[in-house]
């Protein structure tokens, strides 16, 4: 998939054309964000996380259209836009969850790419 | 004249029965803690675990753990500068020992409020009274920790923690 520009821009698509930005400039062979990719990123196991929490899917549960749970027995509401179309809407709150998240399940930071998979996927869920 | 001894005793009884009752009911009894009323606070001490009330812990305990959120009991929890001063602002002043007195008395006895616990669960008065929670009910997966109140105590979002 190529650089996409969404016709109908919103708070969300804003955001992935940031990403799409920071990504070229970090890396001069980007070609685009992708769901599959991201969708791979969100339910692959890690092991250099918490043992607690190895994917995404530890808590947010398999499916991204159902809600989640925390450790602490928190709901989490669903992670796609079709089912929580007001996710996403505050930039501020994406990269704090981004940061906390990857941290916990990855152990590190998640990358300009990583981060753009992983909305596009949502975006499309 | 004799005085009526009997039924001044027992309406003076009935008056200290309702005053006690009163008492309770405004201070909503021992298992009463107000919920965090701030959404700032609400939202950002209540995504991973139920925003615990800040009545539960004192002052002291509450400005120590904003001051590390990086590693809140493992997580990093942190939040802008901005966001912290708020919450911290919260806690402080509805804590045990400052606008959250009224709830704390029973929960908070006997517990030097300059070196409380940082954990709920391990003040004297939490551990005595889950003391008979079995093993197996805290590993149920419905409750997992014991920071998930209110998979037993359904109302514990609205401040009641009744068995």
């Amino acid at each position: 998939m190529l650089l996409t520009t969404p016709i109908l821009a919103g708070p969300r698509e804003d955001l992935l054309a940031q990403y799409a930005t920071a990504a070229k400039a970090a890396a001069s062979a980007f070609s685009g964000f992708s769901a599959a990719r991201g969708k791979t990123l969100h339910t692959q196991a890690f092991v250099g996380g918490k043992p607690d929490t190895p994917a995404c899917t530890s808590c947010h549960g398999q499916d991204p259209r159902s809600a989640g749970r925390s450790l602490a027995g928190k709901v989490i509401d669903p992670v796609a836009v079709s089912v929580s179309p007001s996710r996403y809407a505050d930039p501020a709150k994406v990269e704090k969850w981004f940061k906390r998240n990857c941290n916990e399940v990855l152990g590190r930071e998640c990358a300009t790419q990583e981060k753009g998979d992983w909305l596009t996927y949502m975006f499309s869920q | 004249m004799t005085i009526p001894y009997r039924p001044l005793v027992l309406g003076f009884a009935a008056i200290a029965f309702s005053l006690v009752l009163l008492q309770r009911a405004q201070a909503g009894g021992s298992h009463f803690f107000a919920p965090v009323a701030d959404p700032v606070v609400r939202e950002e001490c209540g995504s991973c675990h139920m925003p615990f009330a800040a009545s539960m812990l004192p002052a002291d305990s509450w400005q120590r753990m904003m001051g590390n959120l990086k590693d809140h009991f493992g997580d990093d929890a942190s939040v802008d500068a901005e966001t912290a001063r708020r919450i911290t602002g919260y806690l402080v002043a509805n804590a045990a020992d400052t606008g959250g007195r009224r709830y704390s008395d029973k929960l908070l006895r006997g517990v030097a409020m300059n070196n409380a616990p940082l954990r709920i669960t391990e003040l004297p008065k939490w551990v005595r009274e889950h003391r008979k929670v079995a093993d197996w009910e805290w590993k149920h997966k419905d409750v997992r920790t014991r920071a998930n109140c209110a998979a037993c105590h359904r109302d514990a979002e609205r401040g009641y923690y009744d068995e």
